[in-house]
């Protein structure tokens, strides 16, 4: 380190971004939380299980290549070569990626990206509950978590990545490089999965299945809120100088930027980010008619439609595009359901998917001709290049890549569950074992009462 | 002798870099790593496509009612 002031900004934003990182726990948690809750009791066990071995999943396939990818991949495949130099220092067997005094900053910048990883993975394990094996979920998990959606982030979610210099794609909260990504994958995964047993009658009608427990939702969803925070913390810089950033800002005002570099500050994302939950918590009670949980989840979907400028809106503005996204987003997801027969068991294609391609569209309109980068030869952010990021995140990236794995484990027979095991639930087993534990016990405390009142008649 | 190469921390940090144990043998702790990570997927794989087999024919008709009863 140069000098005590580069020994703080480092220090400083190291344990910045380790805080964010304990921050985003909280989303999983939440995931977790909400979909055991939304789960059938018959089905707890496997449910929590499913979404709890993501996080050494993800983890370690994100260690061994996906930190790598971000940093290779800005302008591969159609703009450029692997970027090998950027990619050394992030390849796993790095002296950078493991205990080093002199570089502070590689593994909580890592950590703060790879919680973004347990939430794409996460979104698509809710819609999937019930009757995926959890082998195909967690092979999809590593997929999504650390192939797709760090591809995405380094074309469309990194200071030179292509879609930002060519398209000027914007996305500073990550509507489309995660919401509308996990969206679309989901979206792919249950159109060859299939719903639930019993989820449409037999003509066509969709049935609501719901929640076993919904206050174990309705905790989840708090805490998604909560840990979300911590993301839109990860996706800033906190402090740079206009040195450090080295592009067209001029002086020597040190500021926040986003994910590109460009500046923003800490107090208008938090004026956004609250505006932009109370539009969607707004827009959803109004639109589902006061439906506890789609207005909590709408609260979600709000904030996620806002996402993609929340670095650059008016509160206002904030508050009226969630608004405008959750009613698109409430609308579309029962339109789907009827006209295509598909089962996302917790809105997830809806809240994530729609809601960040809804966002991005938006934001091409309302920041059209706003600068991209602060470098010179970006391309402005416009409607063309938003619309063209959207159907990339959601489409090509997301709903291609989750469809075709589904196609090829359907196709192997080891996708769904059989359905005698849906019928009688995923833990059919492990209930029987308690159940016989549990009797057995009883019985044998009931023996040795006899047992004792007995030697005391004597 | 020391697996990470310092007896002492009576050094200039500024000349310092990796600490870890073992330095050298980074790509071979890779493959042992990637190793674990598909060996694991391997055996979670096999062993719930058993299970599943088995659970099939397992299911006793009562219980499943009570199950579905209990939401």
């Amino acid at each position: 380190m140069d000098g005590n002031l580069n020994a703080l900004t480092t220090i400083f934003t190291e344990f910045y971004y380790w805080v964010t990182v304990v921050f985003m726990f909280l989303i999983h948690v939440g995931f977790c939380m909400y979909e055991v809750g939304a789960s059938r009791a018959r089905n707890h066990m496997h449910t929590l299980m499913k979404n709890i071995m993501i996080i050494p999943l993800v983890t370690v396939t994100f260690f061994f290549f996906g930190w790598w990818i971000y940093w290779a991949f800005p302008n591969f495949p159609f703009w450029g070569g692997l970027d090998a130099e950027a990619g050394a220092a992030n390849l796993p067997w790095a002296d950078t990626m493991a205990t080093n005094v002199s570089d502070r900053i590689t593994g909580v910048f890592w950590a703060a990206f790879l919680l973004f990883s347990w939430t794409a993975a996460s979104i698509v394990s809710g819609s999937v509950i019930e009757r995926i094996r959890s082998s195909a979920l967690w092979v999809h998990a590593v997929m999504i978590g650390s192939v797709w959606w760090i591809i995405d982030a380094a074309w469309g979610w990194h200071y030179g990545g292509w879609m930002v210099r060519i398209l000027g794609y914007h996305d500073a909260y990550a509507s489309g490089v995660i919401h509308a990504i996990a969206g679309g994958y989901a979206l792919g995964v249950i159109m060859v999965l299939g719903p639930r047993l019993g989820k449409f009658a037999k003509d066509g009608t969709p049935r609501d299945i719901p929640p076993h427990n919904p206050w174990l939702l309705t905790i989840g969803i708090f805490l998604i809120y909560t840990g979300f925070w911590g993301f839109y913390a990860a996706c800033n810089v906190p402090v740079i100088s206009p040195e450090g950033i080295d592009g067209q800002i001029t002086g020597v005002t040190w500021t926040a930027t986003n994910i590109y570099l460009a500046p923003t500050t800490l107090s208008a994302i938090t004026f956004n980010f609250l505006m932009s939950l109370s539009g969607g918590l707004m827009a959803a009670y109004v639109i589902s008619k006061g439906d506890a949980f789609w207005t909590f989840s709408g609260g979600l979907a709000g904030i996620i439609t806002a996402s993609a400028g929340n670095d650059l809106y008016h509160p206002i503005q904030a508050m009226i595009i969630a608004a405008i996204g959750v009613v698109i987003v409430y609308k579309l997801h029962y339109w789907v359901e009827r006209r295509f027969k598909l089962d996302d068991a917790v809105g997830a294609v809806a809240v994530h998917g729609y809601a960040g391609v809804v966002g991005l569209v938006i934001s091409g309109f309302v920041l059209w001709g706003v600068p991209s980068s602060p470098y010179e030869g970006y391309a402005t952010i416009n409607p063309i290049g938003q619309i063209t990021g959207a159907v990339i995140m959601f489409f090509v990236l997301g709903f291609l890549p989750g469809w075709a794995l589904a196609k090829m484990q359907a196709a192997a027979g080891v996708l769904r569950i059989p359905e005698e095991v849906e019928l009688q639930g995923l833990d059919y087993a492990e209930h029987h074992a308690y159940e016989d534990a549990k009797t057995a016990i009883i019985e044998a405390d009931k023996q040795e009462l006899a047992a004792r009142a007995g030697a005391a008649a004597k | 002798m020391s697996t990470n190469g310092y007896t002492s921390w009576a050094v200039d940090l500024a000349e310092v870099g990796p600490i870890y144990p073992f330095q050298g043998y980074e790509v071979l702790m890779v493959i042992i790593g990637v190793v674990f990570w598909i060996g694991w997927h391997r055996i979670q794989f096999v062993r719930e496509g058993e299970h599943l087999e088995k659970a099939r024919h397992t299911g006793d008709e009562e219980k499943v009612k009570a199950q579905l009863e209990r939401y």
